[in-house]
C-alpha cells in the first residue's frame, strides 16, 4: 500500500491542471462553476479544444484518437476536468457510442465515425428507452425490417437526451420478433435527418426542454448501418451501459460545488448545524473518492473492482444532496428561479431550485439506484 | 380532544374540495393557468372569494367571517391537494392577517373587505437579498417628514408582487424596530417573473415611495410579524400535507398501473416498502401539523411559535422525503412536467423555503430545549 503519486503521476496532474485552467475557455468555465445551462456551441467549442490536444477520447483505442494511460491517470484527468469547470466531453459520443464503434463497428464505420465523433462533429443521442421499456430495456419494441438493402424502422423511443441537437441516434431496435426478447434486439446508427424521423421536445420539471421523443415512421436505414452482428444488440448495450456507469459518479464536479457552498454560505458556514451538514458531506464524498481510487488502483491489473456499482449509486446521491445544500443555502432567495440580470439576489441563487429538481434524474438513468442495489445485491452479494 | 372535523368543518371541505376540484382536479388546467401571468386563476379566486374562503381569518366587523385556524387549514390543505397556485397563504393569511393584526379599524375595514371580496390582491413584501427568515426588515428603510411616511430600499423575492394591488412592507423605522406599512401597488417599481413552481414573484423597488403606516406610526412590530409568520408556516404546513397525501396516492396508483419485466412494479418489496416509509413520514408530519393548528388557537405566541418550529421541522423532512421518493419511484416520467407528481415535489420545495427550512427550524428548538424537562403536547392552553 502507498498513498502519495508517483512523480511522474505528480507531473502528469500538473500538466491536466494548466491545460484546463488556461486552455478552456474561461466564459466556458464560469459558466460551468456558475450552473448556467451551456449553449450548444460551447459544448462543442469545450470538446473540440480538448480533441485538439488529445485530450476528449483518452480512453478509446489510440489508434482511434486515446491516450495510452493508466487507469489512474484517465482518473486524473476526469478529477481535474471537473474540478476546473471544463465540460466533461459529451458522454454519448466519448463514453457511449465511440467505444462501442471502436469495439464492435467495421473498419468502414470506425473511419467513417470515430474521428467525427471525437471531435463533436457529429453529435450523437442515446435512442435505448421506450414508454414501456425503461428498467426493463430488452422488452423494446422499436422495429427494424430488412427491406432490399434497407432496413425500415417504426416506433418510438423517448426521454432521449439533447436529441434537438443531436445529428446521428445509436438505436436499439428488434429486428426478430420470435425469440427470447433479449435475443431479437440490433443496435442501428441512425441518421437524424432521415426522412420520417421526427423529434419533439418533452418538458422537465425544471422548466427546461433537455429530453425528447423520437418518432420513426418507416425511416429507411442502410444496411451497413448496422453495429456488429445482427441480433447481438443486447450484448453491445451491456457494454456500453458499462461504461456508461463507470465515470458517472462526478465526484470531482460535487467537490467543487460543495467547496463552492462552503465559501458562498460565509458566516453562516460556522453555524453548528450547517458546519455539520458540510462536514459529513465532505466526508462521505472523500469516502467516495477513495473508493473510486481503490477501484482504479485495483483495476490496473486488468479485473474491474466489484465496488464500482457503489460509484453510481453513492455519487448520485451525494450529488443530490449537495444540490439540496445550495437551495437550503440561497433560503428565501431559492424561489427566484425566473429572476433576470437586474435582480437584486445574487445570481447563483436563481440556479439552485430548478439545478436541485433537475438532478433527481441523476438517479433514475443510466441504470437507476434500484437497479443498482439489484446489481449489488445480485451479482456480488450472491443474493 | 378531538382530532376529528365536526360537521361544519366537514361541509367547508366539502364545498372548497369541489370547487377546486372543478378548477384543478385535471392537472393539466392547472398546467394552462401557470403558463400564463399572473400564474393563478382570477376566476378561481373570484369563486373563492364568493365562497367566503378569503375573508375565513378575519372579523366580521372587518368584512370577513370570523373563522378559526382550523378552518384556514381545512382550506390550505385542499389548496395542497391539487396544488393550487392561487395565492391564498401569501394574501390571506400573510399580509391578510398582518392587516388584521396591526391595522387601524379604518385600515382593516377597507383592506380586509376589498381582500374578502377578491376586488383587491394584497402581497406581503417582507424578504430581503440576504435575508433568512427573519421577523425584522433592515433592506428597506422608512422615513418620516410632517407625517408623511416614506420607504426607500429593495424587496426579493415578493410572492405576486407585480401583481398585488396594494402591498404590505415591513421597514425598518427611523428609530430601531421593524413598522409595517401599506404601499399602493402601482407606486413601486415591480419587476415579476415566473418560479419553479408555477408562481411569480417580483424584485420591488422602493424609492422615496409613499406609504402609510399600518396601525400606529412607529411602532415596532416585529413580534407581530414573527408571529403572522409562524401562522404561516403552520398553514404552509397544512398544504403540505395535502401535496403529500397526494404524491403519495398517485405514487402507489402508478406501481399498481406500471408494468417493467411483464409485471406490475408493485411486485418489488424494495417499492412498496418505500412506499409505506412515505406513508409513515405523512401520518407523522400529519399529526404535528394537526397539533400545530389547534396550538394556534390557545393564542399564546410562544406556543405558536414552538410548534410552528416543531411543525416545520417535521413538514420539512417529511416533503423532501415524500417528494423525492414519489419522483424516483415514478422513475422517468416523474420528471416530466406534463405529469403532476413533480409539481407536487416544486410545491412542496417552494412551501418550506419560503418561510423556513428544516435547519432553520431546528436550530431555533435547539436553542431552547433546555427550556423544558418533557414535552407535553395536551399542556398547551
Ligand atoms: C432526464 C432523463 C434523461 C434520460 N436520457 C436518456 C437518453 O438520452 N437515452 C435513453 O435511451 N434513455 C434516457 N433516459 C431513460 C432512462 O434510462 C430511464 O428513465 C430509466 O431506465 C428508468 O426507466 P423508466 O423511467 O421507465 O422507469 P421504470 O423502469 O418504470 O421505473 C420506475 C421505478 O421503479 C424502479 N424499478 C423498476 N424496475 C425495478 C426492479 N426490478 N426492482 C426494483 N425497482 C425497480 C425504478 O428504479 C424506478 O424507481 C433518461 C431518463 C431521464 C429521467
Amino acid at each position: 500500500m502507498q498513498l502519495a503519486l508517483s512523480a511522474e503521476d505528480q507531473k502528469f496532474r500538473e500538466q491536466m491542471r494548466t491545460f484546463f485552467t488556461t486552455e478552456v475557455s474561461e466564459d466556458i468555465r464560469r459558466a460551468v462553476i456558475e450552473g448556467r445551462e451551456l449553449t450548444k456551441e460551447q459544448i462543442v467549442e469545450s470538446q473540440q479544444t480538448l480533441n485538439k490536444a488529445g485530450l476528449a477520447v483518452p480512453h478509446w483505442p489510440t489508434e482511434w484518437g486515446g491516450q495510452d494511460w493508466s487507469d489512474l491517470q484517465r482518473h486524473i484527468w476526469n478529477e481535474e476536468m471537473q474540478r476546473a469547470g471544463v465540460p466533461t466531453p459529451l458522454a454519448f459520443n466519448a463514453s457511449m457510442i465511440g467505444p462501442v464503434l471502436a469495439q464492435f463497428g467495421s473498419q468502414e464505420i470506425k473511419e467513417r465515425f470515430l474521428p467525427k465523433t471525437a471531435n463533436l462533429d457529429i453529435w450523437w443521442s442515446q435512442g435505448f428507452s421506450e414508454p414501456d421499456a425503461g428498467s426493463d430495456l430488452a422488452s423494446l419494441r422499436t422495429t427494424a425490417v430488412k427491406d432490399g438493402d434497407d432496413w425500415v424502422v417504426n416506433g418510438q423511443k423517448t426521454w432521449t437526451t439533447l436529441g434537438q441537437y443531436g445529428d446521428w441516434i445509436f438505436t436499439l431496435v428488434r429486428t426478430d420478433p420470435d425469440v427470447k426478447k433479449q435475443a431479437g434486439i440490433s443496435m442501428l446508427l441512425i441518421d437524424m435527418t432521415s426522412p420520417g424521423l421526427t423529434v419533439r421536445p418533452i418538458e422537465l420539471i425544471d422548466g427546461g426542454h433537455e429530453v425528447n421523443e423520437v418518432w420513426f415512421e418507416d425511416v429507411r436505414v442502410p444496411a451497413e448501418n448496422l453495429v456488429g452482428e445482427l441480433n447481438s444488440g443486447w450484448t453491445i448495450a451491456k457494454f456500453l451501459l458499462g461504461n456508461e456507469r463507470v465515470g458517472v459518479a462526478p465526484v470531482g464536479t460535487t467537490k467543487r460545488i460543495l467547496a463552492r457552498a462552503k465559501s458562498l454560505a460565509g458566516e453562516r458556514a460556522s453555524e453548528p448545524l450547517l458546519a455539520a451538514r458540510i462536514a459529513e458531506l465532505e466526508n462521505d464524498l472523500l469516502a467516495l473518492e477513495l473508493t473510486a481510487l481503490r477501484v482504479v488502483a485495483h483495476s490496473a491489473d486488468g479485473e474491474p473492482h466489484p465496488a464500482s456499482s457503489v460509484l453510481k449509486l453513492r455519487g448520485t446521491e451525494l450529488q443530490q444532496a449537495v444540490s439540496e445544500l445550495m437551495v437550503d443555502l440561497a433560503g428565501p432567495a431559492s424561489i427566484a428561479s425566473g429572476a433576470g440580470g437586474d435582480s437584486a439576489l445574487d445570481e447563483w441563487t436563481h440556479h439552485t431550485t430548478p439545478t436541485y429538481l433537475n438532478l433527481r434524474k441523476a438517479s433514475i438513468y443510466g441504470g437507476s439506484n434500484e437497479i443498482q442495489r439489484q446489481i449489488i445485491s445480485r451479482t456480488i452479494l450472491g443474493l | 380532544m378531538d382530532f376529528t372535523y365536526d360537521d361544519e368543518q366537514d361541509a367547508l371541505r366539502d364545498a372548497v374540495r369541489g370547487l377546486l376540484t372543478k378548477a384543478y382536479g385535471d392537472f393539466e388546467q392547472r398546467r394552462q393557468t401557470t403558463k400564463v401571468d399572473p400564474g393563478f386563476s382570477e376566476k378561481t379566486w373570484t369563486q373563492m372569494a364568493e365562497m367566503g374562503l378569503l375573508g375565513l381569518p378575519f372579523s366580521e366587523d372587518d368584512g370577513g367571517v370570523g373563522a378559526g385556524p382550523v378552518e384556514i387549514a381545512i382550506v390550505c390543505q385542499e389548496l395542497g391537494r391539487v396544488v393550487a397556485p392561487e395565492p391564498y397563504l401569501h394574501a390571506v393569511v400573510l399580509a391578510g392577517g398582518l392587516v388584521a393584526a396591526c391595522g387601524s379599524a379604518e385600515q382593516r375595514g377597507e383592506l380586509l373587505g376589498a381582500l374578502s371580496a377578491g376586488e383587491r390582491l394584497l402581497a406581503f413584501a417582507h424578504d430581503e437579498p440576504g435575508s433568512r427568515w427573519a421577523a425584522t426588515a433592515s433592506g428597506v428603510s422608512a422615513t418620516e417628514d410632517g407625517g408623511s411616511w416614506t420607504l426607500s430600499g429593495t424587496k426579493e423575492p415578493v410572492v405576486q408582487g407585480a401583481r398585488a394591488d396594494t402591498l404590505v412592507v415591513s421597514a425598518q423605522l427611523p428609530d430601531g424596530g421593524t413598522g409595517l406599512f401599506v404601499v399602493d401597488g402601482e407606486a413601486a417599481t415591480r419587476t415579476g417573473y415566473p418560479t419553479y413552481d408555477g408562481g411569480r414573484a417580483a424584485k420591488v423597488v422602493l424609492d422615496s415611495t409613499p406609504a402609510t403606516p399600518l396601525g400606529e406610526p412607529g411602532r415596532d412590530l416585529a413580534s407581530s410579524i414573527a408571529t403572522i409568520l409562524d401562522l404561516g408556516r403552520i398553514m404552509a404546513g397544512n398544504q403540505a400535507i395535502g401535496a403529500m397525501e397526494v404524491a403519495l396516492r398517485q405514487t402507489t396508483e402508478y406501481l399498481k398501473s406500471r408494468k417493467q419485466f411483464g409485471v406490475p412494479l408493485s411486485t418489488f418489496q424494495a417499492l412498496t416498502f418505500r412506499a409505506a416509509d412515505m406513508y409513515v413520514s405523512l401520518e407523522l408530519a400529519t399529526s404535528l401539523v394537526q397539533w400545530a393548528t389547534m396550538v394556534v388557537e390557545s393564542g399564546d405566541p410562544d406556543a405558536v411559535r414552538d410548534a410552528a418550529a416543531r411543525a416545520g421541522l417535521q413538514v420539512s423532512r417529511a416533503g423532501r422525503h415524500v417528494g423525492q421518493e414519489a419522483i424516483q419511484l415514478h422513475g422517468g416520467i416523474g420528471m416530466t412536467a406534463e405529469y403532476a407528481v413533480g409539481s407536487y415535489t416544486s410545491v412542496l420545495t417552494m412551501l418550506e423555503h419560503l418561510l423556513g427550512d428544516g435547519s432553520h427550524h431546528l436550530t431555533g428548538l435547539s436553542e431552547r430545549i433546555t427550556d423544558h424537562e418533557d414535552l407535553d403536547p395536551l399542556a398547551i392552553a
